[in-house]
């Protein structure tokens, strides 16, 4: 009984920690918690990703889950919730980064701890890809990341909770 | 006075077992095919952008084919209320389950993404024939499964009839469905006709007709259980009518097809100059597989032999592979006709006779799609009472005693 | 981005002068027949007042050229596996010879976009679709590599997925044991450009394909179709396809 409550509370502990932000380099002291890489960039001065980092780590595939049907049918090509998106900001261009098959990608990094296996990267692009000629998203990028449409109140209150843990 | 039929389960012995490791052999063979396919992609198949259904379809259509054809010798039982072919019910039942498992299995295994199963049975496209097709296989399992109880519940036989004929109604909705998979098509010159609901139907009596004889020889013989010529001849007979009846619709879909302009390309090709399909249609699907058996089940001499009735029904089976062969890559292989009258050339293969090569993994599923059903019979017999400790002909006909043998159906 | 600046003018236009002269020619004042077709903002869903199509002129369409399918290849990463039979084709070419009087020619096949696709209808889990403005596309997601609409698409216009790939780019994702086709360049025309194979035409200076909403009677496409004679191929199966031919 012991043992299984100091097991929900490391797995507690080590959710709290994973993904979804710059996150906490400390993670990397235990070797049992997952080294999730930091992100490019942040989603505004007081948020570090596109909803609370606590939102993003519990429910970020259905963010994606909605985000992909609504652009592969009705055609909605906003930024804030897609795939591309995440990877371009959680995945480094570099040429040598890791990619989804190895532990350190940004993606497989908790996954593989947490053994959620998906099959997004069997079909989408797993690092950041430069298309000349295509002109795809980048255009439409700064008007979409207007924290507008985000009700700013409980975000600042979660953003200074994510900041605390930088 | 009306004998009460015994059923039993088989025994377990050595015989059981070494069979069972036999079938399961191919099963495993089978699982490993699909295994290789899956894990380095189609292209280890014969299949093409060209031939899109190809080895593992035709045995899979086939065996969901006779698994809705197994069922009628239940169904003669309890919707027409022949009684001699009462003891014969249960095995009947079982055997289309297990059939329509095993080609489910194959169909899926070939799947270009088996792992997205749920998908499949989640997301539904309701003007898809196919779609309607997953729902009415689930749905055979269920009613025959329940129509398989009231026959085995004692309590429950008073309710056998209306399951039987639920049953039936069913799979013969079942079948046009499957035949309507092809009969739906109206891009291809092979396919796009209504015939093709019915004639799947009789197709269905017939090879699920071949294959019940078939188990029903081996399963008493195995067992040591008495089958008495009473019930096999009429069984026999009865296959005769049903290969008829294939070969009757066969003529006349061609006769249809000959007719019209647009279809003597690909009536050509398949009764004519289309090499392996042409080859497998005169030789295979209507000599070996149509006539021979005719001769064999009618013959005074061979008609009579327990042999040459298993060699019969062997060659129903596999003329129907044959033609489930022609129908399925014969007709993907014949070209789509885009321009009328013109010759054409593509980086596409536009033009031309689709090529097609089974692989052998493609075979070996196929088969273990086979091996799936035989060792969900094999098992079913001895866990449960489907076979009747006797099928001699005073069991199954009481009134027959005095009487010859020969029997019609 | 130059490259196909003029292609899209005719859009342009009329976004502004045309439309705005033609509303203010019909109804009332205030009231527009058409919406004025700004580029669709990100988050609004597509509709059907669009319907994209496309216009193949096959006296313009040279004989050997290739670039069309090249351009198509190029932009959603299309490489072969040195397998013809098993690789992915979006859009090939395909030279015609009458067998009576031996006239030759040659034109693009591609995706018909059809307003009543055969490939949609038997598709069991809707996988494929048919979206609002008339775009016939595979939703890889709920694919499950069953191919009847291979064998349901009367132009052979689509393609299964072999092979594990790797390295796709981000606007085409494409995977093992799924299939697919033509998009009409879905993610270029959603940010307001044309297809890459119709920008290859142009870019040759063979102008044989062109594309564009043929449900606004002013796009370019639209009254090239009203001026001249077009057909669907294999119109007697009644799909009304997007895409159109002269010449043939």
């Amino acid at each position: 009984m012991r043992n299984l409550m100091q097991k929900s509370l490391r797995i507690l502990l080590s959710l709290t920690v994973m993904a979804g932000l710059p996150a906490s380099a400390s993670a990397g002291s235990d070797s049992l918690l997952p080294a999730v890489p930091e992100a490019q960039d942040r989603y505004s001065a007081t948020q570090g990703c596109v909803e609370p980092t606590a939102e993003m780590r519990r429910n970020h595939m259905e963010y994606i889950l909605h985000q992909r049907d609504e652009t592969v049918h009705r055609g909605i090509r906003t930024k804030q919730y897609s795939l591309e998106q995440c990877i371009n900001c959680h995945v480094s261009d570099a040429p040598d980064a890791p990619r989804y098959k190895n532990d350190e990608h940004f993606c497989s990094s908790c996954h593989s701890y947490a053994a959620v296996r998906i099959d997004c990267f069997q079909c989408h692009a797993d690092r950041p890809v430069k298309t000349p000629g295509m002109n795809s998203l980048s255009g439409h990028v700064e008007s979409d990341n207007k924290p507008a449409a985000l009700s700013a109140e409980p975000h600042q209150a979660l953003a200074t909770e994510v900041i605390s843990h930088d | 006075m009306k004998q009460q039929i015994q059923f039993r389960e088989i025994d377990g012995g050595m015989r059981f077992y070494s069979l069972l490791g036999f079938i399961g052999l191919f099963v495993l063979a089978g699982l490993g095919a699909a295994y290789f396919m899956e894990h380095n992609g189609h292209h280890v198949t014969g299949m093409t952008n060209q031939i899109v259904w190809g080895t593992p379809h035709v045995f899979a259509v086939f065996l969901i084919v006779a698994a809705s054809g197994a069922l009628n010798v239940a169904s003669i039982s309890s919707v027409f209320g022949k009684t001699p072919y009462k003891p014969l019910a249960r095995l009947s039942g079982l055997l289309a389950i297990a059939l329509l498992v095993g080609g489910l299995a194959v169909l899926v295994l070939d799947l270009g993404r088996p792992d997205r199963l749920i998908v499949a049975m989640t997301y539904y496209n309701f003007k898809s024939i196919f779609a309607w097709n997953i729902i009415l296989y689930i749905g055979f399992i269920a009613v025959v499964a329940v129509y398989l109880w009231m026959m085995m519940e004692r309590k429950m036989n008073a309710y056998t009839r209306p399951a039987g004929l639920t049953a039936f109604i069913w799979r013969l909705i079942l079948t046009t469905g499957t035949g309507s998979i092809f009969g739906f098509l109206v891009a291809r010159e092979a396919y796009d006709a209504a015939l093709m609901a019915p004639m799947f139907i009789i197709m269905s009596f017939s090879f699920g007709l071949a294959i019940f004889i078939l188990v029903l020889m081996a399963a008493c013989k195995w067992s040591d259980r008495p089958l008495g010529d009473l019930i096999l001849y009429r069984l026999k007979n009865l296959l005769g009518v049903f290969i008829a009846a294939v070969l009757y619709f066969v003529v006349v879909y061609h006769l249809t097809n000959l007719y019209i302009t647009e279809h003597h390309g690909v009536e050509r090709f398949i009764l004519l100059d289309g090499g392996i399909y042409t080859n497998l249609f005169w030789f295979v699907q209507i000599l070996l597989g149509s006539l021979v058996p005719l001769a064999l089940l009618y013959h005074p001499a061979t008609g009579k032999s327990r042999g040459w009735i298993g060699i019969a029904s062997l060659l129903v089976i596999i003329g129907g592979l044959a033609q489930m062969y022609i129908i399925i890559i014969g007709g993907q292989a014949y070209p789509l006709e885009l321009f009328p009258g013109m010759e054409v050339t593509s980086s596409f293969f536009d033009s031309g006779i689709n090529a097609y090569a089974p692989s052998l993994p493609e075979v070996v599923l196929g088969v273990g799609g086979i091996a799936i059903a035989l060792a969900a019979v094999v098992v079913g017999i001895r866990v449960l009472r489907f076979l009747p400790v006797s099928l001699a002909d005073d069991q199954v006909d009481p009134h027959h005693a005095g009487k010859t043998a020969e029997a019609t159906a | 981005m130059t490259d196909n600046a003029n292609i899209d003018t005719y859009r342009r236009r009329f976004l502004g002068g045309t439309a705005t002269a033609l509303a203010g020619l019909s109804v009332a004042p205030g009231v527009f027949l058409h919406e004025v077709a700004q580029a669709r903002p990100a988050d609004e869903a597509v509709t059907s007042e669009v319907r994209w199509g496309m216009l193949i002129d096959t006296n313009k369409c040279a004989n050997g050229c290739n670039d069309c399918v090249s351009a198509c290849n190029e932009e959603h990463g299309l490489t072969g596996h040195g397998r013809p039979e098993t690789d992915a084709q979006w859009i090939r070419k395909v030279d015609l010879r009458d067998k009576q009087t031996g006239h030759t020619q040659s034109l693009p096949l591609l995706c018909q976009h059809c307003e009543h696709p055969p490939c949609v209808d038997v598709c069991p889990t809707g996988a494929s679709f048919k979206r609002a403005d008339g775009i016939v596309l595979v939703d890889k997601h709920i694919c499950i590599g069953c191919r009847y609409c291979m064998m349901a698409c009367p132009y052979k216009a689509r393609s299964f997925i072999h092979e594990d790939l790797q390295d796709q780019l981000p606007h085409a994702p494409r995977g093992k044991g799924t299939v697919e086709s033509c998009t009409f360049c879905v993610h270029r025309v959603d940010n307001d450009r044309t297809p890459a194979c119709v920008e290859a035409c142009t870019a040759e200076n063979h102008n044989a394909m062109v594309f564009g909403d043929i449900n606004d009677p002013d796009s370019d496409i639209s009254k090239q179709l009203r001026q001249h004679s077009s057909r669907q191929i294999r119109a007697d199966l009644n799909l009304n396809t997007g895409v159109r031919y002269r010449g043939i």
